[in-house]
């Protein structure tokens, strides 16, 4: 057999990855390329389904009918994604159960986002519009990522994304036509949510450990920076239009560069959120946790049952 | 108020009350497939609420919708069962409550797709497609859980034992049925108790479950005497258009 070296494997995977051919389960990877992606797609598996719980938290009071439907749909979408999601990560090798296992324990990290609280209904509208909005910058570039299985759960994931943005500027654009006190609602949620959500697309480029590799292998597509502006300049109008103000004195049009330019965000707070300090940190990991342990007995149960089939099939 | 309209609101505030519950359980479920399941039944269940809600605003005629009549009635109007406003509890209660309650809704949309009335005899067909699926459901969670392990076991036997008392309720029948039977609307509630007990039977001898031993039965929801669980449950429900009244969402 032809004894094949690291660097020839490397060159090889490498020059799949420039010539666009997808990176399937069986081939080759190098470590780091797995690692990255378990990080990567754990990480956004974990947001998908901690994210269930601060729009969870307004199931039972959503104010009518048709709303409440369409917010049990949502979330229930987002339990789906974290489904697939979870199944693109378990063809990496790495289970299901050790990735909640790490949540819990506050190894694996989720979107910061969710340490926030939803204290309104005009919340439901700010996380479907801004942060379902801020995520579908990051996911339409990742349809194109070089993993396979991961690029394959995008596609599906975006397209139920894009319906979730819409739903939430619809409830905004309904409150800022309604009463006074739904117009302040709706801008009480904009401050509170407008910086958090910009802090979704992760620390600036200058300051991104993992952003290098991470395009070298074209699992990222663009930086931080560059998607962080993105969803800026398409935000900006869909707020003005509606008539909430962006909580932010030094956002302005920028004509040369064809951006617009934003204030400091504060890395302090999103250091401090990441790091387990946000405002319910505490509480969804408890939740979580939770969930897992008053699940247990039904999983083991769910097992032993489909054991004892399987015996009185074989007899 | 019309027989029609009671009889409307009671099968109404049944899918409402435990839609309501099931959707306390979002992100809180066992394991993710399940949780994505008792999401998809609280969906179908406060849809076919929705539908029958529409009706019973327009039969009324008074300018109320049908949200005027899911969320601002007082507790003592809503005329759902016990056996649906009960705590969600361990995941065993949740499946348990759902089972009975399945196992109760299967032959009566299976009878009321009969009704002479063609709305409800089109909102029974859209929703017996439904239940068929939660019936099966929760009934193979019934058996997967009396047949899994001790402890599992004895969890839905628990939960049987407590619910057994309320399911009586289900069956519950006055002259508001009396007329709708006899206008070819309404169901006779007596004449599905022998396919709902065909039905318990074979799921309990499939999960080695027994029958409570116990004869006594609770009932009032149908007249709008609750228990005490209810009122907190609307307290939620009722939150947004009791703080915020007369205004579009």
């Amino acid at each position: 057999m032809k004894e094949v070296n690291l660097t020839e494997l490397e060159a090889a995977f490498q020059a799949k990855i420039d010539s666009e051919v997808r990176i399937e389960p069986k081939d080759w990877m190098p470590e780091r390329y797995r690692k990255t992606l378990i990080r990567q797609i754990s990480q956004h598996a974990h947001s998908e389904i901690v994210g269930m719980l601060p729009e969870g938290n307004w199931i039972t009071r959503a104010p009518n009918l048709r709303r409440k439907q369409v917010l049990l749909a949502k979330v229930q979408d987002e339990g789906g994604h974290g489904q697939y999601l979870y199944s693109a990560m378990e063809t990496l090798g790495h289970s299901r159960q050790q990735s909640m296992d790490d949540l819990i324990s506050g190894k694996a990290k989720y979107s910061s986002i969710f340490n926030y609280p939803t204290l309104t209904w005009a919340d439901i509208g700010a996380v479907g519009w801004l942060v379902d909005g801020a995520a579908i910058m990051n996911q339409v570039a990742l349809c194109r990522t070089s993993y396979g299985p991961y690029a394959r759960a995008m596609v599906r994931i975006c397209k139920e994304e894009s319906f979730h943005q819409r739903q939430g500027f619809e409830i905004m654009c309904v409150l800022m036509k309604g009463s006074e006190e739904q117009r302040a609602m709706a801008q009480d949620a904009m401050n509170r949510f407008w910086w958090p959500a910009l802090m979704m697309f992760g620390p600036s480029d200058a300051d991104s450990t993992n952003s290098e590799e991470s395009l070298k292998w074209r699992i990222k597509r663009h930086t931080n920076d560059e998607l962080r502006q993105s969803f800026i300049d398409a935000t900006v109008p869909q707020a003005e239009l509606i008539g909430l103000t962006i909580p932010d004195k030094d956002l302005k049009w920028n004509e040369a560069r064809g951006h617009y330019d934003y204030g400091q965000i504060d890395w302090n707070e999103f250091k401090q959120v990441v790091s387990g300090h946000g405002p319910c940190n505490t509480e969804r990991i408890a939740a979580r946790k939770k969930a897992e342990e008053d699940g247990k007995w039904v999983r083991e149960a769910a097992m032993a049952y489909a054991e004892k089939k399987k015996a009185r099939k074989a007899s | 108020m019309s027989a029609l309209n009671t009889y409307i609101l009671r099968i109404a505030d049944d899918s409402l009350i435990l839609g309501q519950r099931l959707s306390e359980l979002c992100g809180h479920g066992p394991a993710i497939e399940e949780d994505i399941a008792l999401t998809n039944v609280a969906l179908d269940l406060i849809g076919q609420a929705t539908s029958l809600y529409e009706y019973a605003a327009e039969i009324q005629n008074g300018g109320k919708t049908s949200d005027d009549l899911a969320f601002l009635r007082l507790e003592h109007q809503y005329l759902n069962t016990l056996l649906v406003e009960q705590p969600n509890g361990d995941f065993g209660m949740t499946i348990v409550r759902q089972w009975l309650f399945d196992t109760f809704r299967l032959p009566f949309y299976e009878a009321l797709q009969q009704s002479k009335d063609a709305q409800i005899a089109g909102i029974a067909e859209k929703a017996l497609k439904e239940t068929r699926y939660h019936w099966r459901h929760s009934s193979e969670w019934v058996i997967r859980l009396g047949d899994g392990t001790e402890e599992s076991h004895y969890r839905v036997q628990e939960a049987l034992n407590f619910l057994y008392k309320y399911v009586d309720e289900l069956f519950y029948m006055d002259d508001i049925d009396k007329e709708m039977i006899e206008k070819g609307i309404g169901v006779d509630l007596e004449s599905l108790r022998p396919a709902f007990n065909e039905r318990l039977k074979h799921v309990l001898e499939a999960s080695t479950l027994s029958m409570p031993a116990y004869e006594w039965k609770l009932k009032g929801g149908r007249v709008g005497r609750h228990t005490e669980h209810l009122g907190h449950i609307l307290t939620e429900l009722q939150y947004m258009q009791r703080a915020y009244p007369n205004l579009q969402w």
